[in-house]
């Protein structure tokens, strides 16, 4: 893993910089604009300097508690789906068969749901969920439970999380088992002749092995639903009321629907912020887990 | 010996759970609207084409496959074609600020979309570009750029410098050894960025909506009008569904190998 020093290397990267500048940095300077200012109409601007952020930073103000009320929406959301398809995702894992045509036939089914478009994957429990149409509502009506994903919040939460494990838990399901192809042989022999139960191999052997994966699994995961948008939109369009309007779907309301620039603008600074924090966290481990693979590939 | 007890059966479950939805809304797309209102039936039992004749033959509708085509494929040219070099770049050499670089690109990936569509929207419509694909082809760079920047770091780095090294003393200049020797022994890796990237830009709604009006409206815009327009087409809206799951379908099988690597940024 030994680079050369060659600032000719540039010239390489430099259309990549341009094309991601003309469609990220060009942007987001639009944003800071317009974060700091208000407006009239008319395209006449004027100074807010920091009033955007105080008024969204406030809870005791209409746009402070939209943002606050969403973003705790949206982590709740976020730490119920990583409760689930985490472990749903180990346990799928270690169940996947040894080898020959049923892992690819596996791999292939397993996959399906992570190709579909998100906003299909909002119209397919849409459609699964009614009451009068659909399979799930109208088996879980028949079986005396008042389930209406439109009216009732709870439903509606129910729905939007077994609608995301549906959809991503299979990541997960492919990221451990890609770690756990990667346990030589050798390792589960020494469990054996140790007499090592279940457990032990799980908690000694595998459970180590799996942590890198985890963590980058743990968070693509975070990120991904931490920016929700289609799914619910298709699903339930934000509601019943407001419970299941998350950060994004907040944000798309504020600057498309009612044209705040200014509020939406404050409002895409702090997520981002926010994104930008835990992104960092990410490329920290993404490229130590880089430096290892460097490591176990010189030693070989 | 790295299975666990009663593995076959929450397998068959979790498969179950997967097949069922995806299994329900093809159920759908073959039935009439009667049925499916009138009745709970758990296949067709007057299966009908009518839903995907009409979506063949009905303009905006297959327009929308085509529009979201159109971008897709632009976007997944421009963001392979400008990434290989970088990826090679980040692969081999260390330069000013290429460390800070990397992870800006990273940052873009992850950045939520719903903060950069009222500027696209703005930025887009000032350069006259609104409504056209090329506009959602470039607004899909921001995160497609990076993804494939990433990935095919990964396996550029899969290849021993050595070979570099021989092939420039062989006298290749560089674009030669870059398309006669990387190319080539790359092309796995280049199919599976193409691949994602073609993926991601294809299960995008929410800039991809807010870029195009009539022109260009692509086929999630399409479906989702139908839905609040309160047409209540549930055989049609179940038949473009599935329609849109057909490219994901068809290529799964060449990609089963390397989908957690894809998704992990080439990192697993």
């Amino acid at each position: 893993m030994d680079k050369t020093v060659n600032q000719k290397a540039w010239f390489l990267v430099l259309p990549v910089f341009l094309v991601v500048a003309f469609s990220a940095v060009l942007p987001l300077m639009t944003v800071v604009n317009y974060s700091i200012q208000d407006t009239f109409g008319n395209n006449q601007f004027f100074w807010n300097g920091a009033g955007w952020f105080k008024e969204l930073l406030d809870p005791s103000s209409d746009l402070g508690q939209r943002f606050f009320a969403s973003l705790w929406r949206n982590l709740a959301f976020s730490a119920i789906i990583l409760a689930i398809e985490v472990p749903l995702g180990i346990i799928v894992a270690l169940s996947m068969p040894r080898d020959g045509w049923r892992v690819a036939a596996c791999l292939v089914i397993m996959a399906l749901p992570l190709l579909i478009p998100w906003n299909v994957v909002g119209t397919i429990w849409q459609i699964f969920g009614r009451p009068d149409i659909g399979l799930l509502g109208y088996t879980l009506n028949h079986l005396g439970m008042d389930y209406n994903y439109v009216s009732n919040e709870f439903d509606a939460w129910a729905t939007v999380i077994v609608m995301d494990v549906w959809h991503w838990t299979s990541l997960v399901a492919l990221l451990c088992y890609a770690g756990l192809k990667s346990i030589p042989d050798a390792y589960y022999q020494a469990a054996q002749i140790d007499g090592a139960s279940r457990w032990a191999v799980f908690t000694a052997i595998q459970l180590p092995k799996l942590n890198r994966v985890l963590l980058i699994g743990v968070l693509l995961r975070f990120m991904d639903s931490f920016m929700i948008y289609t799914e619910p939109f298709v699903v339930t369009g934000g509601g019943p009321g407001n419970s299941t309007t998350f950060v994004s779907i907040e944000l798309v309301k504020i600057a498309l629907g009612q044209f705040d620039l200014g509020k939406a603008a404050a409002l895409s600074l702090v997520y981002n912020l926010i994104i930008l924090i835990v992104c960092w966290v990410f490329y920290t481990v993404m490229t130590n887990a880089g430096v290892d693979r460097g490591h176990k590939e010189g030693a070989v | 010996m790295h299975s666990i007890p009663g593995r076959r059966l929450i397998l068959s479950l979790y498969l179950v759970f997967l097949l069922l939805p995806i299994y329900w809304l093809v159920n759908m797309s073959f039935k009439t609207n009667g049925e499916i209102v009138s009745t709970m039936t758990l296949w067709p039992h007057v299966p009908t084409l009518e839903n995907y004749t009409r979506i063949f033959t009905d303009e905006s509708w297959y327009s929308g496959y085509i529009n979201s085509l159109k971008y897709v494929v632009i976007n997944t040219i421009i963001s392979i074609s400008f990434a290989l070099p970088a990826a090679y770049a980040f692969s081999r050499y260390r330069f000013l600020g290429d460390k800070h670089l990397f992870f800006w690109l990273l940052s873009n990936r992850m950045a939520p979309p719903a903060v950069y569509a009222l500027p696209f929207f703005n930025l887009y419509s000032a350069i006259g570009l609104f409504d056209t694909p090329w506009a959602v082809a470039l607004a899909h760079c921001l995160f497609n750029v990076p993804l494939a920047v990433w990935i095919l770091e990964g396996f550029v780095s899969g290849v021993p410098r050595e070979i570099d090294e021989t092939a420039f003393l062989d006298g290749y200049s560089f674009p030669k050894f870059f398309v006669k020797i990387l190319v080539p022994l790359i092309a796995s890796g280049i199919g599976v960025a193409a691949f994602f990237c073609f993926m991601f830009s294809w299960v995008e709604l929410l800039l991809a909506r807010t870029l195009t009006s009539v022109n260009a409206k692509p086929i999630s815009a399409v479906m989702t009008r139908t839905v609040s327009a309160a047409g209540m087409d549930w055989g049609l809206l179940a038949a473009a569904g599935v329609l849109t799951i057909i490219p994901g379908a068809l290529v799964i099988w060449f990609v089963r190998n390397y989908i957690a690597r894809g998704f992990a940024l080439g990192r697993v």
